[in-house]
């Protein structure tokens, strides 16, 4: 049977939180009021609406009452003690550590249950820090030394944890300052007999809920039925509480900065999970806009979930094959659920990258061999390694480094120069052929003779296999994947010898603009939809055609609804994204003549500007797809697609 | 007759891209506390961590690239930095984003 649900499971996918997919508009809130839930009171007694940019860590949209946490640091009072009941001390610290474990304990077992084993084992690291030697050992200190109160000592030992954390510059390190108080505040309650604070006790019915932090075990805590959404005022993308919330399926908002002084009387608040903004008292017109917003993706998932069946084909009955990019064999399920026919990418790196050394041709052999088997007779394309000699620790070892890392020995450059590495892969590749319908394909190939040194190895190799009696596959086809610019403008010159082409958007927008996406001040100059960038993808696709060979794009573009219509009008008929984006791009496929998509694309291509195109495929996209809910809060003016939080391809 | 406990001692290289952070940082001293030997991780500037305290672990604060001597005192130290080495080389098991992986077999 296959699954209905076009929603990405977010406990085996967390990685892609592309911040469409959600359906967890809720519209229920509160309903007090009247049947939209709309608060008459604002109508008549107008509060200022305010609207506040966070970091969108878990998509969806929640609009309700709030309840504002407040601060519930635990306020230790500075006690001493008389120096005759340091032992006594002791004991009670060891009793409220002990209790303190058990209680974290607890709550591991039953995140286990309610969320998954990832997001246990979090609770569970909590745990073994409480009953960890270097805390019971400073503590004890200082109940010795000072003369301080149990409580004061783990406090002291806590808050010197985390402020060393917080200090540090990478990101991920520094937000495991959060896991630090959070077990302070388990080990405080448990000295200063308090039962631990729940979230949930406090509140009343279904809220939003604002505070300045919750931690990880607070937020798992989280019962979704009763917690439409939350934002917090520190928080990042890296923290484990956005995990959590993520997989718990509660919009929310991090990052946003000192509001809660504002937000304390405010009588409504929506959190917009999606863009990453808070709205306070929203006035009328706004709740209406959202609410509806609200409902109109429940209907829109609902029809999405009808769709994985249907084969993706437009209105005048031209084909349109759409592939799932994986990077693990597990992922293979989620593509032929969600109704990809096949793999279009299956990106290879994760092999090389957790080792001390190269896969051996056997590891990638079960690898490669294991997706080919589970995509049941639908094509797989194998990507060779595009890492840089940078991540290989090979390399690092001997001491390699490079000034430009993305100009550098990378990739297929990397594969040129390693033949033991190289072949190693291709064997493995060439071996699991004959299972099903394998494709190999080359990354970042920037001239022709390049291409044709790996052809003559990957040659070289197949023979090697069949005078050892392995058998292969002889008509292998053998792709490049069009992402360096020189590439795309010798398409017509590659589409001799190439069987097809794949298009990476990602890199070929990276090198085309000479702007790194990950770098915030220069990000907002990376678009899909510059002219330059559609100009070579056209040049491609109708390289391409002229030879008659297969043309697919990989990268983000190829799985953002806004770019579909485009693609089809340039000519392009395959695409392969992350499998929870195909049912929103055959949606947009059973939605348009061809015609329409080739006018689009012809008129896209006269523009003179990247936000010229993006409003003409923001249109065209409201008119092939009316009922697809619309983005609120995004600003006008900048590149609208997901691209800027897209995946590497 | 009695004998000073053996003391092992090795250089590790924190390769995962994301460091040694709380889930890594759980493995390892998951794994240290199986042993009898106490377990130091030794920072080049003479700094010395518990390896059994995930608190002093983290508060190493060992990005990726970082150099570490990985030393062991007790009947079992030979066992225990071949161990804790392995896991430190396999990347601690987890991918670039820090998602767990499958260890190899």
């Amino acid at each position: 049977m296959k699954a209905r649900d076009p929603q990405p499971s977010r406990r085996r996918n967390k990685r892609a939180s592309s911040g469409r997919q959600g359906p967890r508009a809720d519209g229920s809130a509160q309903r007090p009021h009247d049947e939209w839930g709309l608060d008459p009171r604002s109508a008549a007694q107008p509060m200022t609406m305010k609207t506040l940019r966070g970091i969108a860590v878990s998509p969806g949209i929640a609009i309700g009452s709030v309840v504002v946490l407040d601060h519930r640091g635990h306020h230790v009072p500075r006690r001493t003690i008389a120096a005759e009941s340091v032992a006594s001390e002791l004991e009670r610290l060891d009793r409220g550590l002990d209790s303190a474990r058990s209680e974290a304990e607890a709550a591991e077992a039953e995140a286990g249950d309610r969320l998954g084993p990832q997001y246990a084992a979090i609770l569970g690291a909590h745990a073994r820090m409480i009953a960890d030697p270097t805390l019971r050992r400073d503590a004890r200190l200082r109940v010795e030394r000072d003369l301080v109160a149990a409580e004061q000592a783990v406090s002291e030992v806590l808050e010197g944890h985390a402020s060393r954390l917080e200090g540090l510059k990478a990101t991920h390190l520094a937000a495991r300052a959060t896991d630090v108080r959070d077990i302070e505040h388990r080990i405080l309650g448990q000295l200063l007999g308090q039962r631990p604070t729940r979230v949930m006790d406090l509140l009343a019915g279904p809220t939003v809920v604002l505070a300045h932090d919750l931690t990880p075990s607070e937020t798992a805590g989280l019962d979704p039925k009763r917690v439409l959404g939350f934002a917090t005022e520190v928080g990042g993308r890296a923290s484990h509480t956005a995990i959590v919330a993520a997989a718990l399926e509660i919009p929310a908002v991090v990052g946003l900065g000192r509001f809660l002084d504002q937000a304390r009387n405010c009588r409504m608040v929506i959190i917009d999970g999606d863009e990453g903004l808070v709205v306070l008292d929203p006035d009328l017109p706004t709740q209406q806009r959202y609410h509806r917003a609200a409902a109109e993706r429940t209907a829109w998932f609902k029809g999405l979930s009808d769709l994985s069946d249907l084969p993706a084909v437009t209105l005048d009955g031209t084909q349109v094959v759409l592939r799932g990019n994986i990077e693990f064999p597990g992922e293979v399920d989620a593509c032929l659920e969600r109704g990809a026919q096949g793999v279009g990418l299956y990106r290879t790196e994760f092999l090389y990258l957790n080792c001390g050394r190269p896969p051996t041709e056997q590891e990638q052999f079960e690898a490669y061999a294991a997706v080919v088997r589970s995509s049941r007779g639908y094509p797989v394309t194998i990507r060779t390694l595009d890492l840089g000699a940078d991540k290989l620790a090979s390399y690092q070892n001997a001491g390699y480094a490079e000034p430009n890392p993305a100009l550098g020995l990378r990739s297929l450059r990397l594969l040129l120069r390693d033949p033991t590495l190289f072949r190693t892969q291709l064997r493995a590749i060439l071996r699991a052929s004959v299972q099903g319908d394998v494709r190999v394909m080359f990354p970042l190939v920037s001239t022709l003779d390049e291409f044709r040194q790996a052809r003559a190895i990957l040659d070289d190799v197949a023979a090697e296999l069949t005078a050892e009696g392995v058998p292969v596959r002889a008509d292998l086809p053998v792709g490049v994947m069009v992402e360096v610019p020189s590439a795309a403008v010798v398409a017509h010159q590659l589409a001799k010898e190439v069987d097809f082409f794949s298009i990476g958007t990602n890199d070929l927008i990276q090198y085309t603009l000479a702007v790194d996406r990950t770098n915030e001040t220069v990000a907002d100059l990376y678009c899909a939809a510059d002219p330059a960038v559609l100009r070579l993808i056209a040049m491609v696709v109708e390289a391409a055609m002229a030879r008659g060979i297969e043309v697919c794009v990989c990268g983000a573009m190829g799985g953002d609804p806004l770019y579909t219509l485009l693609l089809l009008g340039l000519g392009v008929r395959q695409l392969s994204m992350p499998p929870h984006q195909v049912p929103e791009v055959k949606r947009v496929c059973r939605g348009v003549h061809i015609e329409q998509a080739k006018a689009l694309a012809e008129e896209a291509l006269r523009q003179e500007t990247a936000a010229a195109v993006v409003a003409r495929l923001q249109e065209a996209l409201r008119l092939a797809v009316p009922d697809a809910p619309s983005p609120l809060g995004r600003d006008d003016d900048t590149c609208p697609s997901l691209l800027c939080r897209g995946d590497d391809t | 007759m009695s004998q000073d406990p053996p003391v092992v001692r090795r250089q590790i290289e924190i390769i995962n891209a994301l460091g040694l952070h709380m889930r890594p940082a759980d493995k390892f001293v998951r794994l240290a506390l199986q042993f009898q030997s106490e377990i130091r991780v030794i920072h080049d500037n003479g700094d010395e961590f518990n390896g059994k305290s995930i608190l002093d672990l983290t508060s190493l604060a060992a990005e990726c690239g970082t150099r570490l001597d990985l030393e062991a005192c007790g009947p079992d130290a030979e066992a225990a930095v071949e161990t804790l080495a392995a896991l430190v080389s396999a990347g601690f098991y987890e991918d670039e984003n820090g998602e767990e992986l499958e260890p190899p077999r």
